[in-house]
């Protein structure tokens, strides 16, 4: 069995998760998540290791289209819907420079 | 009266415009009208389409008028659930992150209905990203129940359901995650049909999940469900999980009767241990009775896996959740909090743009796959799910379908499961073993429970099953009490 999640994982997620959490929100994600895997416990328990898991329900392998030049989404449709774009291009903050 | 003998079918709607009798247009103000009159109280629609449709029944009666076939679903006002990607039109998930998003194009299932000649009426209300059983997570306000509006309609494709139930539009789609297409309809009293995994095409379907995700159709008759589901089924190029066959002639099979076949009623999923209301136990088993009646061999089955069910979707769609939603970031479409780094942007965007019960999926599902608990949770769960198949695949050996309630309870009090999100869960315990295994299952409406409110049955069959699905479906519709048409 694995510890409880506790309040300093929920925060580690949430920054995984690229989520700001309020300190009134992690305590309340703690207790939900932690009841929520709780739940789980009883899947956690079985041993499974000679079952194969499923990824995908319905077996299909290596589907491809034909190799042809087909048109793709208008890029000037596509940029008109983006928060900021400029020279066919999105625009974004700066990436360099910022902590890790 | 049932809804079912109020509203016209969209098989009758299509019939009498293609002949000419109606004309498109006064099909969709007759719909309009009513939409004018209870929408208020209902909040079915996210954008009502008012003006695109009557350009749209408008063009379908000039081109009637010229002698041409517009198609099985000729004037037939559609309701589509707002995680469906229309181009031009607003495509939100009912979330603040895509509020006011426009899709550069139309996912295939629009094109289809298109082709079909329907009538795209509205953008109909969901719990945010598809992520609830109420309706009550959208970010713009719950739906209600038109058959009772303190109530909730089901979710996650609420609006969908009350559209359909309140007679906005004859038929609907919506999409099916762990149960989000059949729950509402049990709770709205209409038909609502999940396909196999594959059948339909996931090409512009907004992801939750996507080894689960599934669109399927709303209809006040299993006719009307099976019609829609023909239009929209079948193979895509554009779905790399879309099934390569030809989807199969549903309505011919709806007159067969259920003679011979073998019925199972899953014994897990009939609440023996408690949590299901009394009434809800009682119509699983009287249908199950009605059709033995009419020929069908029935028996309890048991499917043992399927009692962690629910413990392995709350597992796996929360994972695949948290990578799908990974994209809602600020830069190509939708809200962004601009700050002064790309880092921070993200951080502000995500935040200030997903609801709660969004944000405690994707924190449930980073947990599941992050390092140290990937093997515990995820890889565990997705050992469960082949449990699963093969409880069912042995099920099956001996039963063409399966049968159980397809929510526990009626229609409940809008508040009354917010509180505790695994509370909220439970809503979900039929009908997530089918959408694990990825068969097809659909809930069909069979007399009332408590307070009068509407009992859906639920309907399984093995991969590509729709036949025989659709086949009992449709004598579960004819032998339902006070209801039969």
């Amino acid at each position: 069995m694995t510890a409880p999640i506790s309040r300093d994982d929920v925060a580690h997620v949430a920054r995984l998760a690229r989520l700001t959490l309020t300190d009134d929100e992690l305590d309340t994600f703690t207790s939900q998540l932690a009841s929520i895997l709780d739940h789980a416990a009883d899947v956690e328990a079985l041993d499974l290791d000679d079952v194969a898991p499923t990824s995908h329900p319905y077996p299909l392998e290596n589907v491809v289209r034909p190799d042809e030049v087909r048109p793709c989404l208008d890029r000037d449709e596509v940029l008109a819907e983006a928060p900021s774009a400029e020279d066919g291009m999105f625009r974004v903050p700066p990436v360099l420079g910022e902590a890790p | 009266m049932s809804p079912v003998e109020r509203f016209q079918t969209a098989a009758g709607v299509a019939a009498a415009v293609a002949a000419g009798e109606r004309s498109a247009r006064s099909v969709l103000d007759e719909h309009l009208a009513r939409i004018d009159e209870r929408e208020g109280e209902i909040h079915a629609f996210n954008h009502l389409l008012a003006d695109e449709a009557r350009a749209r029944a408008d063009e379908i009666d000039a081109r009637i008028a010229a002698g041409e076939d517009v198609g099985p679903l000729a004037g037939v006002p559609v309701a589509l659930k707002d995680n469906l990607c229309t181009r031009g039109i607003p495509t939100t998930c009912s979330s603040k992150i895509l509020d006011d998003w426009r899709p550069p194009y139309d996912a295939t299932v629009v094109t289809r209905l298109r082709d079909a000649g329907a009538v795209v009426i509205g953008k109909t209300n969901l719990d945010e990203f598809a992520m609830g059983s109420s309706t009550e997570n959208s970010a713009f306000g719950p739906t209600r129940n038109p058959l009772d509006t303190s109530r909730v309609p089901g979710g996650s494709s609420g609006g969908s359901a009350a559209a359909v139930a309140a007679g906005f539009a004859p038929i609907a789609l919506g999409s099916d995650t762990g149960g989000s297409i059949r729950q509402p309809a049990a709770l709205c009293g209409v038909v609502g049909a999940k396909p196999t995994y594959g059948r339909a095409s996931r090409y512009g379907l907004i992801a939750f999940a996507s080894s689960l995700d599934q669109i399927g159709p709303f209809a006040r008759t299993v006719e009307d469900a099976a019609l829609l589901m023909e239009v929209v089924g079948g193979h895509d190029p554009l779905d790399a999980t879309s099934i390569p066959e030809p989807f199969p002639d549903l309505r011919g099979t709806l007159g067969r009767g259920v003679e011979g076949l073998r019925i199972g009623l899953v014994e897990e999923l009939l609440g023996g241990e408690g949590g299901f209301q009394p009434e809800v136990q009682t119509r699983t088993r009287e249908a199950a009775d009605a059709l033995e009646a009419a020929g069908a061999k029935v028996d309890v089955v048991s499917v043992p896996a399927s009692t962690y069910g629910l413990s392995a979707y709350y597992l796996i769609a929360p994972a695949e959740a948290s990578s799908n939603l990974a994209r809602f970031d600020g830069v190509r479409f939708g809200l962004r909090d601009e700050r002064a780094t790309m880092g921070e942007t993200y951080d502000a965007t995500r935040t200030a743009g997903f609801g709660a019960e969004v944000k405690r999926r994707i924190m449930l599902g980073t947990y599941a796959l992050s390092s140290g608990y990937y093997d515990a949770y995820y890889g565990k769960a997705q050992r469960v799910r082949t449990m699963i198949i093969d409880d069912f695949d042995a099920a099956y050996e001996r039963f063409d379908v399966l049968l159980s309630p397809a929510s526990p309870c009626v229609a409940f009090p809008l508040g009354d499961k917010t509180a505790d999100p695994l509370t909220m869960y439970l809503n979900d315990v039929c009908t997530i073993p089918s959408s694990l295994a990825g068969h097809p299952a659909m809930s069909v409406p069979f007399g009332t429970g408590a307070e009068g409110l509407p009992v859906g049955i639920q309907v399984m069959a093995p991969a590509l099953g729709e036949e025989q699905m659709f086949r009992v479906a449709a004598a579960l519709e004819a032998a339902a009490p006070g209801g039969a048409r």
